[in-house]
């Protein structure tokens, strides 16, 4: 068999390959002739294969049947076979593979190894990428040549040790006795290593870092004797003495002094000196400022070293060097919290940068300049941060539009101030914006009860310019829907009022209906918007026209829609004007995030919406649960009562989400928050129209439901339009006895193809001799059409005694479930 | 600490890498595709650092390569930049006037003096004199071995 081929000219040969083809045909002929060369066991060239292998792994091609030859490398007595076998050993073979436990043997050996490089190898390859397990075993090797005075090899050790810690930090408590005398050492190898292992060590273990914190004053005197020590031409670069050290000297002060004030105390001198005293002309000396000002930045110094610090800042901000501006803008964005009085001095800078070419320095500039944003300087930097939009490329400005609502929800000056700003978002980079910014601004518009008409001008005019950005385009249709007679009207103060006919808006309502640019959400917007123009506007027929066609339509949301709107003009046109009012105000309880909008009005009072969990329900609950335990079926549901007007429980959610996708009011489907709260406010506003109540209660006749011992109970009925699933019945309870009945309850369970909701009764007392009523409502959603039954039970004391009855009512009208 | 360090041309071929933790296959072919394509997009004045996932890519080109390393949180870019230039020198003073077809040719070489420079992510010596005696140590070693075996180095 000849010799195999020499490395180089296999690199020589693979390189003239002129196609990946023939790369590939080259390197597999090799391959082939490796293979066999390791099947015949051959040590003089092993080397030699290994190494062609590893070339070949580094173009990209499979070399995983190299890996026991490695291990064989590293067996071998000779140095160059085991130089090639550990690096081999790291690039082929980390701790996934199955083969890698079988190097501990190996690495133990040459641990112990007579020559020190062979030693070298070992650690190297150790803490490099040694498996726990391998840790685990070798640790006590690892202990042991940290200890030696050997510099060469204990530096490796050190940094061998803090593998070791990363991978089974339960070990670290065998390095501390080795580290006693560790700094005081004069090689520079072996400080360096020591210090990364001591800061590892305090980083993982707060014993560690208190134990360690007595090394302050040393640390502070070998970081003195290099920035005061003459010129070391081996560690010296563009003049600083081992700025490694330095940094790395720096960086475990930090830890040590953090929260910490006699040890912040016993620094202050030498970080001031540093601070002051380095040249900065050159990256090096700018890096150990950076350092020097994260240090000082993290533990408690005084005052005055940390306006040095930002003003440090504050300078590499102007400095030429791209990267030490970037840094600075970085270390600004960290302290901007704490010291937000001391960045704002640099506020002016800071806004400049929104102007780099670089993308990373825009990007730091930007997310440091919304941090900056306040109160007072809020216009100044919107106009910047607004033009920075203008300009700034794609990837910016989702994170910025984001940034701008935020900041001017907080901070915006006046109402028209706010709506402006949003608009200009809207306009410049409108298909960038996040989803639920459109409830935001609707429900923003909505509050601005003196801004109707101006927000519907400006938005009418920017529709005229351009169509595509859909969140604009829905928000201007759902404006204009609200505020259209508004706007024919000419009523705006805030600017010069345009003249625009009813004709002219429903063009450009129906323009959007068939454009290609809008999307289909954007369709259903402009739908609902012409038709609450149709009780606004005194053209009906035109509107009346559009419904109609929309029928037909293919997409099935408009389509829903359209012949929604359509049986309102045939059936229920009395309804309409109701239906389509104006919307009332809506409160925010929470912002940023997902809003929980809530319906005020005279009645009702503003609570918290929690969606997730039920309010908080007193003794009924486990009273329901007596109700199903002695009605004893799996076909009852228990009922939990709810008090008006809390967002009703899991059951009514359920309730309401299928009304949900009904919108009426013209608020979109899409954000799901909204659409679980607006549907309340549609149940409720539908309840309490008594136009709505008299006519559908005429519809169905009430019943009695139970009369027994004096207490009557009559059940008289509401459908809630426009869902035919939900009966809405409302108990009255009289008394013809001649004591009154104190603590009566009412509770009810349904099947359980059934949900159903109780609201709050009127009064817990029904009067003796029919002098009053209690009344009660009930909602109860019948989705598959089911026969209504129910069963009962009441509680209530007359006379001082106690009276409890179960009842069932089966003889429900055909009209209250069909 | 460093996660990794990467050399490749500007033709996007990988001349060097090194990994200071644990990653399939996959995951490496993964990195190293998704940062060369991030480093070699950018403009020839821009920043030295760029952020990608959760690391800090701190890259310099030296002629024709790039030197690209990741960091963690709390490293410092700058002094990055200096550990990535004494590379370079250590590299400059083995090969004598450095060029891209020595690390090519001697990628052995070179991936030696990274481990006597570095170690599991850490700067492990910080004296360019000791890093060159170590290796020429280490070459006399290897030399002496082959020449008592009587054959060529590989």
């Amino acid at each position: 068999m000849p010799a195999p081929i020499r490395l180089r000219e296999l690199i020589r040969t693979i390189r003239t390959a002129r196609t990946q083809a023939e790369e590939r045909e080259m390197i597999q002929k090799e391959c082939a002739a490796i293979r066999s060369s390791f099947r015949e066991e051959d040590n003089t060239y092993r080397c030699r294969n290994v190494a062609k292998l590893l070339y070949m792994h580094m173009l990209g091609y499979p070399a995983h049947f190299g890996q026991l030859e490695c291990l064989k490398l590293i067996a071998s007595q000779k140095f160059t076979d085991k130089r090639i076998g550990y690096l081999g050993a790291m690039l082929l073979l980390d701790e996934r593979q199955d083969v890698h436990l079988l190097m501990t043997n190996c690495i133990k050996n040459d641990l112990n190894h007579s020559t020190q490089y062979v030693q070298g190898l070992a650690l190297c390859t150790l803490g490099c990428m040694g498996s726990s397990e391998m840790c685990r075993d070798l640790a006590g090797e690892v202990e042991k040549l940290l200890k030696t005075s050997n510099s060469y090899l204990r530096k490796k050790a050190a940094l061998c040790a803090v593998h070791v810690i990363r991978k089974v930090p339960e070990l670290m408590e065998m390095f501390l006795p080795a580290t006693k005398n560790l700094l005081s050492e004069k090689n520079h190898g072996v400080l360096h290593t020591s210090v990364v292992l001591l800061t590892e060590m305090c980083e993982r273990s707060p014993d560690m870092l208190a134990h360690f914190r007595k090394l302050v004053p040393q640390l502070v005197r070998i970081l003195k004797n290099l920035i005061m020590s003459g010129y070391s031409p081996e560690h010296d670069v563009s003049g600083i003495s081992d700025p490694f050290l330095q940094v790395r000297i720096l960086r475990l002060l930090r830890i040590l002094g953090k929260s910490d004030d006699d040890s912040s105390e016993a620094m202050n001198d030498i970080l001031a000196q540093v601070a002051t005293n380095t040249e900065t002309s050159k990256n090096v000396g700018n890096a150990i400022l950076y350092e020097t000002v994260l240090t000082i930045m993290d533990i408690k110094s005084e005052s005055g070293l940390r306006v040095l610090a930002i003003n440090i800042l504050g300078r590499f901000l102007l400095n030429n060097d791209k990267n030490i501006r970037y840094v600075a803008l970085t270390s600004l964005l960290k302290t901007v919290q704490t010291d937000h009085n001391a960045v704002q001095r640099h506020r002016s800078t800071i806004v400049d940068c929104l102007k780099d070419l670089d993308v990373s320095i825009k990007r730091r500039a930007m997310e440091l300049s919304f941090a900056l944003v306040n109160g007072n300087n809020i216009r100044g930097m919107m106009k910047e941060l607004l033009y920075f939009l203008d300009s700034c490329d794609p990837e910016f400005k989702a994170d910025c539009a984001s940034g701008v609502f935020l900041a001017a929800e907080k901070y915006a000056p006046s109402k028209r101030w706010h709506i402006d700003t949003i608009m200009r978002v809207l306009t410049t980079a409108g298909s960038y914006v996040r989803d639920d910014s459109v409830p935001n601004l609707i429900q923003l518009i909505t509050n601005s009860v003196e801004m109707h008409a101006y927000t519907v001008q400006r938005l009418y005019k920017a529709l005229l310019d351009d169509i595509s950005q859909q969140p604009l385009v829905q928000v201007a249709s759902w404006c204009i829907g609200e505020y259209g007679d508004l706007l024919v009207s000419g009523q705006c103060e805030e600017e010069e009022p345009i003249q625009v006919t009813e004709d002219e808006v429903l063009d450009v309502l129906e323009g959007l209906l068939v454009s290609n640019l809008s999307a289909a959400v954007t369709r259903g917007y402009s739908l609902t918007a012409i038709m609450k123009l149709s009780t606004r506007f005194s053209g009906v027929n035109r509107i009346k026209k559009v419904v109609s066609i929309y029928g037909s339509s293919i997409d099935v949301e408009l389509q829903q829609r359209a012949v929604e709107y359509n049986a309102l003009f045939k059936k229920y046109d009395h309804m309409r004007p109701a239906l389509l009012e104006r919307m009332p105000i809506m409160e925010k309880s929470a912002s940023n995030g997902p809003t929980e909008i809530v319906q005020t009005n005279g009645e009702t009072e503003p609570s918290v919406v929690d969606s997730k969990h039920p309010p908080p329900v007193s003794q009924p609950a486990n009273q329901a649960n007596d109700l199903l335990d002695l009605l004893g079926g799996n076909d009852v549901v228990p009922v939990i009562q709810t008090t008006v007007p809390t967002k009703p429980a899991s059951a009514g959610g359920e309730l309401l989400d299928l009304l949900g996708d009904l919108s009426l009011s013209g608020v979109p489907t899409p954000a799901p928050s909204v659409a679980t709260s607006q549907p309340s406010f549609l149940l409720d506003g539908l309840s309490s129209q008594p136009l709505f109540n008299d006519i559908a209660a005429a519809a169905i006749p009430p019943m009695t439901a139970y009369n027994k011992n004096g207490l009557k109970i009559d059940f008289t009925f509401e459908r809630a339009n426009p869902n035919p699933n939900v009966a809405v019945i409302t108990i009255h309870a009289s008394n013809s006895t001649e004591a009154d009945m104190t603590d009566f309850v009412f509770q009810a369970a349904v099947p359980k193809t059934f949900q159903l909701q109780l609201l709050s009764p009127s009064s817990n007392v029904v009067p003796a001799l029919n002098q009053g009523t209690v009344t009660q409502v009930i909602r109860v959603l019948n989705p598959q059409k089911q026969q209504l039954r129910m069963r009962i039970k009441l509680t209530y004391t007359l006379k001082g005694s106690p009276v409890q009855d179960l009842a069932e009512v089966n003889n429900f009208p055909p009209q209250s479930w069909q | 600490m460093m996660r990794f360090l990467l050399l490749f041309s500007r033709q996007g071929k990988l001349r060097l890498q090194k990994w200071f933790t644990p990653l399939t296959d996959r995951e490496k072919k993964k990195v190293i595709r998704d940062v060369m394509a991030l480093v070699l997009a950018r403009p020839p004045r821009s920043c030295n650092f760029l952020h990608w996932r959760d690391i800090k890519v701190v890259y310099k080109r030296y002629a024709s390569l790039y030197f690209c390393t990741g960091l963690e949180d709390q490293d410092n870019e700058l002094l990055t930049l200096e550990v990535l230039h004494r590379y370079v020198e250590l590299l400059d003073k083995y090969f004598g006037n450095v060029c891209e077809l020595d690390i090519i040719f001697n990628f052995e070489k070179a991936y030696y003096i990274l481990d006597e420079f570095l170690m599991g992510g850490e700067v492990l010596e910080t004296s360019k004199v000791a890093v060159s005696v170590s290796m020429e140590n280490a070459d006399t070693l290897q030399e002496t071995m082959e020449e008592y075996m009587n054959r060529p180095a590989f």
